[in-house]
């Protein structure tokens, strides 16, 4: 009667003094111990609730633990478990009960007391259970075996060496011979996560051993079945053709209802490809892994979200996969924010010329919704569409003027930013709609939306009638800017000089002096001097270098560098792939895994050498992180841009370093949206600029919290 | 893996905390009540802080959280959370704040049970319910050996999901083909998207252990060229590359007009031997006990709408919406759906609405911003009307009305909008008994939007 449920008033805050005494009430009339049961989920309530008085009751609760009642026992383990730590020299009282209960003749007993007595952070406890955790290795019973694979993971958390220097690890090897699957899935288990706390232990499995792993999958439970394939990415395939039967006979797993299972299925075989010679093989089980993918969009809503971030990966590694299915990703009015985006983000990548306009049909609508962050990434997405596919760009600006005329205030702030984007892309052919741009200079009050239409009067002055009238507007409030509007400033002003000089020669000498006298900003003054000298030594060579040629820009900037590409594709359905971000850079402790070297590899021989080659650009690598961590919103794959530029200059070690640390602080200064990189042109004609994605978040970290989709804080 | 398993009602009351390592520590709930639960700007279902990660699901008013530290199998923690919801609910009906509370101590042996070192166990229900029950006999089936032995078998065997001593008097299989048909069309009437997401629902009161083979009228291409690539290889080159696309297109036609459905994909349960289902595409399982989800499908092509949608929307001036919704069931008039409710959307600073229907009811709901239009049943091949007119508050900021999609939901039994039908459905058990079996279709809607 106690435990069908109706606990609800026992959930409430107890004193000490008073659980005691009802702990010890009943008496021997209390036949069926109900008095202490209460009691005890009293003590348990309060154990939820961070109630730390209840480690007084250590003593009592451990005299109940031999009454004759799995109910209670189980409630004194729980609290054994949980005040251990606290009080380990009255824990120890418990330790002969726990000793006792592993050899009782029921295994679910045996199984329970392992189980707890594994789970107690002491010393003594850890010594205790060395000994029977052997013997229970090889009980007679799978339960309990299962129960003790698990324990010799939990006591190497506990102590590494006592389980080094013991024959434990090698005991539970050998049990990957017993008969029984669901044992065998445990002990993978078990070895998969003791490998990865220690870099000192390699796994390693043999193709027999993965075949026989393979052939059980079918009667291990779902977990178990993630398990084995979890431990299946040990195996370093020596032989193309064992790759491909191992894939083959894995496929039938991507039915599973178990997204787990389906998942890393899925990571397994993307990994075996790497090891497949024949390129008709691939592309089969390729195509093999779309269909599972996109059922998973019928899962849950934090599945899907699973789902789409790994599709965005899988994506990029195999561009033939999803290439069918781009109306599956469109939105469903109720979809949660972050599906919404992540699909839109697949939407992008997917969207060819000849898709293009059901995708902008598609993207307008989305501009209409209540959501301001989405419809700011449609109406990004149209503008990166334009970029992407040049024979769409008139159809995408005409979209986008359509939006604008709708004097939204956000989405004509982020069609400035996008429009600038695309005059910097196609230069020359689209200045026509400066005038529809121009119009509604009123609107916008963003930093990045007044940098771009700033650029966008400095770069266009000569057209623009009253650029002057404009250009004083912004500068009147200069000081009240932020430094990216006043980046802005600085160049377009210069810009308006070079091509206007009667007009700009009152303004220029007067923002100089603002640039290089009247701020702290080192950014700005650098900036400031260096347009300075350029206009005082030679007008000529300025104009050249402030109105030239510009580097290109591209869209492609969400393409993971391939390293890392590489690495998410081994983690597959783990959470590094919601962050789409190196493994150890969002978990600093992980061990990673990297594609084993085998004759069966099928990785070009130059990538590999040439990977070693890029080494010196090491510090480039390391000053990442940091950027990354000061600002969470960027991309630090931006950073790899540096990438060609240090191979062509590689000739020179000092001149590579500067290059790559300049591109890298020019990524970093990037995602204020200073597309055109403010050096007016001037950069290395090498360099790739890119249209960065995720400028857009810089606008709402306060309104993301931080904790945004796909969003990393640092504790 | 999982480091602690954490329930909390929506105040941010921690009702369950059960840690599973020892970097699982009370503190990591204020964290998580603090950064999510009082956080109205959470937008992710994943928040990782420094190395410590928390996956969460929402379920009636509860939040059920995983907590994992380093990389961990996100899929895993996902459906395990899910799983966790779906043993509540099969344990106390409903899995809400008042289960949770009623029953935390039954929670945290099912918790012990079902997850040993974060690892999740034999979670299947059946096994479980052998010796974790609400009865309070749990004690009497697990301090027997000989019991328990029987209790450790089923929950490491093979067959984890079945007893082996079921016994019915009368051997019944209910088959419930449930498709979720979802529609996206376009302010002009072209389909952005159709498809159909399916799920078989078995019922399956058998004795002993039926061993039961399951057909369908499918053309299960998972692709045509996973199989016919090699031999058209082989077949010489003779321009089959270049029109891959257009091949693969007339195939698919062909086959669906042959009186199959072709299914882009499927996803069974635990029971079903994927093996001989990739290798011959036969279903052959061995059923839990009762009721479970035996396989789920998804199908895009020759989509039957059962219902065609025309709303005609004018805003006149800025004071006034005026609506004209035709609706037309597109299916057999022997057949009528139940519960068909419309929701035509209204702008938000509507103040009242006037509307007349030629069958049903239509009611304003101001709290949704939709007009709800009710019709009880509706035959087939039926076409019904609602006009209406919503009068416009005037506001001094005008902003423009974002027009959400109109949306339909409805049930319609004896229809699938694939076209899927089951063939057969046979069962072999050692004991040679007659078995009845009965099916059922039934098409509902699943996301049916019609964009105005």
């Amino acid at each position: 009667m106690s435990s069908s449920g109706g606990d609800a008033k026992l959930f409430a805050r107890g004193k000490v003094a008073e659980l005691r005494q009802e702990l010890n009430s009943g008496g021997k009339k209390d036949k069926n111990h109900s008095a202490k049961k209460i009691a005890l989920k009293k003590i348990v309530a309060n154990m939820t609730m961070s109630n730390n008085d209840m480690v007084a009751l250590f003593p009592d609760v451990i005299g109940c633990m031999n009454l004759p009642s799995l109910e209670i026992k189980k409630m004194c383990f729980l609290f054994l478990v949980n005040y251990s730590r606290a009080k380990p020299e009255i824990a120890l009282k418990a330790l002969p009960i726990l000793v006792d209960d592993m050899e009782d003749s029921n295994p679910l007993v045996r199984a329970l007391a392992l189980r707890t007595i594994s789970y107690v952070h002491v010393r003594e406890f850890v010594e205790a259970t060395i000994a029977p955790v052997k013997r229970l290795m090889q009980d007679m019973d799978p339960y309990v075996r299962k129960t003790a694979a698990f324990c010799v993971a939990k006591l190497y958390e506990h102590d590494k060496k006592m389980v080094e220097s013991s024959d434990l690890i090698d005991r539970l090897n050998s049990m990957l011979k017993d008969e029984n699957p669901t044992v065998v899935s445990s002990v993978l288990a078990s070895l998969v996560d003791i490998w990865g706390r220690s870099e000192s232990i390699s796994l390693t499995i043999d193709y027999a051993s993965a075949s026989k792993l393979v052939s059980i999958l079918p009667d291990c439970s779902e977990w178990g079945q993630s398990y084995i394939l979890e431990a299946l990415m040990s195996y370093v395939p020596q032989d193309s053709a064992e790759a491909l039967l191992l894939a083959e006979r894995i496929a039938p797993r991507l039915s599973h209802s178990n997204s787990a299972v389906v998942l890393t299925s899925i990571r397994v075989i993307l990994y075996l490809m790497n090891y497949i010679a024949d390129e008709r093989h691939v592309t089969s089980l390729a195509k093999k892994l779309s269909p599972p993918l996109v059922t998973l969009l019928s899962k849950p809503p934090e599945v899907q979200y699973l789902a789409l971030r790994n599709a965005i990966l899988i994506l990029q590694k195999r561009p033939e996969v999803l290439r069918n299915d781009i109306r599956v990703f469109f939105c469903n009015y109720n979809d949660p924010i972050y599906v919404k985006v992540t699909k839109l983000e697949l939407i992008f990548m997917l969207t060819t010329k000849e898709n293009i306009s059901v995708v902008l049909a598609e993207l307008r609508e989305y501009a209409t919704e209540i959501d301001v962050h989405f419809v700011r990434k449609a109406v990004r997405a149209i503008g990166k569409l334009a970029i992407k596919i040049e024979s769409a760009a008139r159809q995408c600006i005409d979209t986008l003027l359509d939006l604008v005329n709708a004097k939204i205030p956000y989405i004509v702030q982020e069609a400035t930013v996008v429009i600038r984007n695309i005059f910097r892309k196609y230069p020359n052919q689209y200045e026509n709609i400066i005038s529809n741009v121009i119009q509604n200079i009123d609107e916008l009050d963003e930093p990045e939306a007044k940098a771009a239409i700033i650029w966008i009067i400095g770069q266009y002055a000569d057209r623009i009638e009253n650029s002057d009238g404009l250009l004083q507007d912004y500068l009147a409030t200069f000081h009240d800017e932020t430094i990216e509007v006043q980046l802005a400033l600085l160049t377009a002003t210069v810009k308006f000089f070079i091509q206007r000089p009667t007009k700009g020669q009152q303004l220029v000498p007067q923002v100089l002096k603002w640039c290089t006298e009247e701020t702290d900003d080192p950014d700005l003054r650098d900036r400031g001097y260096m347009y300075w000298r350029l206009l005082s030594t030679d007008p000529a060579a300025a104009k050249q270098v402030v109105m030239g040629e510009k580097p290109p820009i591209s869209a492609e900037s969400e393409k993971l560098d391939p390293k890392t590409l590489e690495e998410l594709c081994l983690n597959v359905g783990t959470l590094a792939t919601v962050y789409l971000k190196p493994v150890q850079q969002v978990f600093r402790s992980a061990r990673t895994r990297r594609l084993q070297y085998s004759p069966a590899l099928q990785k070009p021989k130059e990538e590999v050498s040439s990977a070693a080659w890029q080494f010196p650009a090491a510090p480039a690598q390391l000053t990442a992180s940091p950027t990354a961590a000061t600002n969470p919103t960027g991309f630090p794959m931006t950073g790899a841009g540096g990438g060609p530029v240090d191979m062509n200059a590689a000739v020179s070690a000092a001149d590579n370093y500067f290059n790559s640390v300049g591109s890298q602080q020019m990524a970093a200064l990037d995602l204020g949206g200073r597309g055109d990189g403010g050096a007016g042109g001037g950069g290395a004609s090498q360099t790739q600029y890119v249209v960065n994605q995720n400028q857009q978040q810089v606008y709402q970290p306060q309104l993301a919290g931080g904790a945004a989709t796909g969003e990393l804080l640092l504790l | 893996m999982l480091s602690g398993i954490l329930i909390f009602n929506q105040k941010g009351e921690n009702l369950i905390f059960r840690s599973f390592r020892s970097d699982c520590r009370p503190r990591l709930a204020d964290i998580f009540r603090i950064q999510v639960i009082s956080n109205p700007q959470v937008r992710s279902p994943i928040l990782t802080l420094g190395s410590t990660t928390f996956s969460h699901v929402k379920h009636e008013n509860i939040y059920l959280v995983a907590v994992t530290k380093s990389n961990a199998n996100a899929a895993l923690v996902f459906e395990f959370l899910y799983r966790l919801v779906m043993l509540g609910r099969s344990y106390f009906g409903k899995f809400d704040e008042e289960a949770v509370k009623n029953n935390f101590v039954l929670i945290y042996e099912l918790l012990d049970e079902i997850l040993d070192y974060g690892y999740p166990q034999n979670t299947e229900t059946d096994t479980l319910k052998m010796y974790i029950t609400t009865e309070g006999v749990r004690s009497a089936i697990a301090n027997s050996a000989t019991d328990s032995s029987r209790i450790t078998m089923q929950a490491t065997g093979a067959l984890s999901w079945r007893r082996s001593d079921v016994k019915y008097r009368k051997n019944e299989a209910f088959v419930d083909v449930i498709e979720d048909v979802n529609l996206l069309m376009s302010a002009t009437g072209t389909v952005l998207r159709a498809d159909v997401n399916g799920q078989i629902v078995m019922r399956a009161y058998l004795s002993g252990t039926p061993e039961c083979k399951f057909g369908l009228n499918d053309r299960l291409l998972f692709d045509g060229d996973s199989a016919g690539g090699s031999s058209l290889g082989g077949g010489g080159g003779s321009g089959g590359g270049a029109i891959t696309g257009n091949r693969d297109g007339t195939t698919k036609a062909t086959r669906a007009a042959a009186g199959s459905v072709t299914l882009e994909d499927c996803q069974f349960h635990q029971c079903v031997k994927l093996g001989r289902f990739d290798a011959d595409r036969i279903i052959s399982f061995v059923p839990p006990d009762g009721e479970f989800e035996l396989m789920r499908y998804r199908a895009t092509e020759n989509v039957n709408l059962p219902f065609k949608v025309h709303p005609i929307v004018r805003e006149v001036g800025t004071t006034k919406v005026e609506y004209s919704v035709a609706i037309k069931a597109n299916y057999s008039s022997k057949l009528f759906a139940t519960n068909v409710v419309i929701r035509i959307p209204t702008p938000l600073n509507t103040a009242k609405t006037t509307e007349r229907t030629s069958q049903g009811r239509a009611k304003y709901e101001p709290e949704q911003n939709n007009i709800v239009w009710k019709i009880a049943r509706f035959s087939g091949g039926s076409e019904y009307v609602l006009t209406a007119e919503a009068t416009l508050t005037s506001m001094t900021h005008q902003k423009a009305w974002s027009r959400p999609p109109l949306s339909l939901s409805f049930s319609l039994l004896m229809f699938t909008s694939s076209g899927l039908l089951v063939r057969y459905l046979k069962v072999f058990e050692k004991n040679n008994y007659s078995s009845v079996k009965w099916v059922r279709y039934m098409t509902r809607a699943g996301s049916y939007e019609i964009r105005f």
